[in-house]
């Protein structure tokens, strides 16, 4: 297992230096007249390759806004982003979406999978934004159900499943372009005991197994015990960051 | 995201919401339609009058008297008679001018066997069939020797045959009119409606002499009712019409100074008129059908715009799962564009069986060419991108976090 805390530029996949992120939330007359709202302040994390992380923290603390950073979905207002060793401040929206598109894995709480498409064209998608054909798209997507023992859902609809399997599908698209990072903001959120326990083995499987960097947001602490790594955010700033008791 | 994707995605979208998307549809299917009509019924006009004008004859001067004024007593032209055969003659040596056709006109009723039918009666020469570029469809047209001999010979028009004859072949037969007997040398060749509405084929014609000498009677022998004179060429119809003037003032003993007693009409100049209104009338239904396909595409703005909205959440997870502002961009305005190309083919199918409908329902000639169902179609097509073009870029201009969000 690597270090906790790597020095080396290349063992980061993630590299956040002095981060902060303020919102201005214009009202009525312009700038003068915008009240602005801190949200991050200069937060430094470092995350390794093959990693498997738990942020937590309450509401309000800060950590969706840390993962819309980490995920690429916004940047940030000060500081720098390294990931794989590029600098995302400097990248167009463009090549955020080409970044995201490639390299990141999102599993969300509420599953956000695409309405009234079946499980097998959502879990193709990403590939058909990646510039793969439909076909070839289709075909990917119906292998990686297959091994994922989701084939027979292949021509469901969302609303036909349950929670777990709609998670289950939703880490299948996350999966599809094999990407060395995946972001899962509170994957457990909607599931209930069991099937929570069933999602977080599969996590785990691939972070072992095929050494993808996990980074989970959570506030259920027997979640976190899942991971390796615990950072706890309060009030914008990481108050602790340690292995957790594995 | 290959063409093909985007374009499959669309339709699954627009399947999504059927009565919506028919309903945006519709718009579109009224406005084309519209258009494919107005512009059918427009070309239908403007090929009615142009049959109208060839059927005139080609480089028409037209000379009526009248327009004098004999101390202070005016009179509109074609009141009096003031233009004789001499006239004609005179005209017709004139270097710009081919032809001239002195006409007198009367009504007359005609018999024959048990059928009966009033019309009217033309004295002519026979360089008026030249002139007015009319053939005999059956028998032969007079001759000079007939203009001379004052024969009693009759050429018939269409209608007239018809309604004398029926069936029957009218020439060699003998036909009175006002109890004279008339030889039927022969029955023109269809004409139609001339551009004042009459039908040209109600008419039957004889040798100016005979009419003259016996069916007419004048008090004034020797002049006629009016006349027309064919110029050589399109090019000489200016000179021609200021040597006609010329020539008839002069042979008329106007001094200077008096008003003409003869009006000298170019009939290309009548002909421009009548094209041009003809022209103008197509422009105005074509430009207010549009209106409605303008309508129309402010109504695919407008579902687009909500189809946006309700559709933020789906635009965020696209863009997290990798959706450049391109590919969402494409998939919205493809959505506007499979609304207005669909609308655009069922509106042409449908404005094509309109404009069939109202030929057979009224007796409008109605002309659709390939050109107005592709205008129309690039119209509609045009409206698509237009219209669906702000709603698109407005999904495209989303921030994936606030998308994301959104509930």
């Amino acid at each position: 297992m690597p270090s906790l805390h790597p020095t080396a530029f290349e063992d980061c996949l993630i590299r956040v230096e002095n981060v902060s992120k303020i919102y201005s939330l214009d009202t009525s007359g312009g700038a003068s007249a915008s009240v602005n709202s801190q949200v991050l302040f200069d937060v430094n994390l470092v995350i390794p390759r093959g990693q498997f992380v738990a942020i937590m923290g309450h509401s309000g603390s800060g950590k969706s806004t840390l993962m819309n950073i980490l995920g690429c979905l916004d940047t940030p207002t000060r500081g720098h982003y390294w990931f794989d060793g590029r600098d995302i401040a400097a990248l167009s929206d463009d090549e955020l979406a080409r970044v995201r598109n490639h390299n990141i894995g999102f599993v969300f709480q509420g599953f956000n999978l695409l309405k009234r498409m079946t499980a097998l064209d959502n879990v193709a998608t990403p590939l058909l934004y990646a510039g793969v054909s439909r076909a070839e798209s289709r075909k990917r997507a119906l292998a990686l159900l297959d091994q994922t023992g989701l084939v027979k859902f292949a021509a469901y609809q969302p609303s036909q499943l349950s929670g777990g399997q709609q998670q289950r599908v939703a880490i299948c698209r996350a999966l599809i372009n094999n990407p060395p990072l995946i972001l899962a903001d509170e994957p457990t959120g909607n599931l209930d005991t069991q099937t929570s326990r069933e999602i977080m083995a599969i996590f785990q499987m691939l972070n072992r197994e095929q050494g993808i960097t996990v980074v989970l947001v959570t506030h259920e602490d027997d979640i976190a015990a899942y991971t390796q790594r615990l950072v706890r955010l309060k009030d914008g700033r990481i108050v602790h960051d340690e292995a957790t008791a594995q | 995201m290959n063409l093909l994707a985007v374009v499959g995605e669309a339709l699954r979208a627009l399947r999504l919401n059927r009565l919506r998307t028919a309903l945006t549809m519709l718009g579109m299917i009224i406005g084309v339609a519209a258009v494919v009509l107005m512009l059918a019924v427009g070309q239908g006009a403007q090929t009615t009058v142009n049959q109208a004008i060839s059927s005139m004859g080609s480089n028409l001067l037209l000379v009526v008297p009248g327009a004098t004024s004999s101390g202070a007593l005016r009179s509109a032209a074609g009141g009096v008679q003031t233009l004789t055969m001499g006239d004609a003659q005179a005209i017709a040596h004139l270097p710009s001018i081919k032809a001239t056709a002195p006409i007198i006109t009367g009504t007359a009723q005609l018999n024959y066997g048990a059928n009966n039918w009033s019309t009217s009666v033309t004295g002519v020469t026979p360089d008026y069939f030249a002139v007015r570029d009319w053939a005999a469809e059956s028998g032969a047209l007079f001759t000079e020797a007939d203009l001379r001999s004052g024969t009693r010979v009759v050429i018939l028009g269409q209608v007239t045959a018809k309604n004398l004859f029926g069936e029957e072949d009218p020439t060699g037969k003998t036909i009175r009119i006002k109890n004279s007997p008339f030889l039927v040398g022969g029955v023109l060749t269809p004409k139609g409606q001339s551009l004042d509405g009459r039908d040209q084929d109600d008419a039957v014609f004889i040798p100016l002499t005979t009419g003259q000498r016996q069916v007419f009677g004048n008090q004034f022998p020797g002049t006629i009712r009016f006349m027309m004179a064919q110029a050589r060429s399109a090019e000489v119809m200016d000179e021609a019409e200021t040597e006609m003037n010329r020539l008839l003032r002069q042979r008329h003993r106007l001094s200077e100074g008096m008003e003409n007693d003869f009006t000298v009409r170019n009939m290309a100049a009548l002909a421009a008129v009548a094209t041009g209104a003809a022209k103008v009338m197509s422009i105005m239904l074509g430009a207010i059908a549009s209106v409605s396909l303008l309508v129309g595409g402010i109504g695919i703005m407008n579902i687009m715009l909500v189809s946006v909205t309700e559709r933020t959440r789906e635009i965020g997870i696209r863009m997290a799962i990798g959706a450049n502002r391109r590919a969402i961009l494409g998939q919205f305005l493809l959505e506007a564009l499979v609304i207005c190309i669909l609308g655009g083919l069922i509106g042409v199918a449908l404005g094509v069986a309109g404009a069939w409908a109202v030929s057979l329902a009224t007796d409008m000639v109605v002309v659709i060419t390939l050109g107005m169902i592709a205008l129309a179609f690039a119209f509609a097509s045009a409206v698509g991108i237009f219209f669906g073009f702000y709603p698109a870029r407005k999904a495209s201009a989303l921030r994936p976090v606030e998308a994301l969000r959104y509930e």
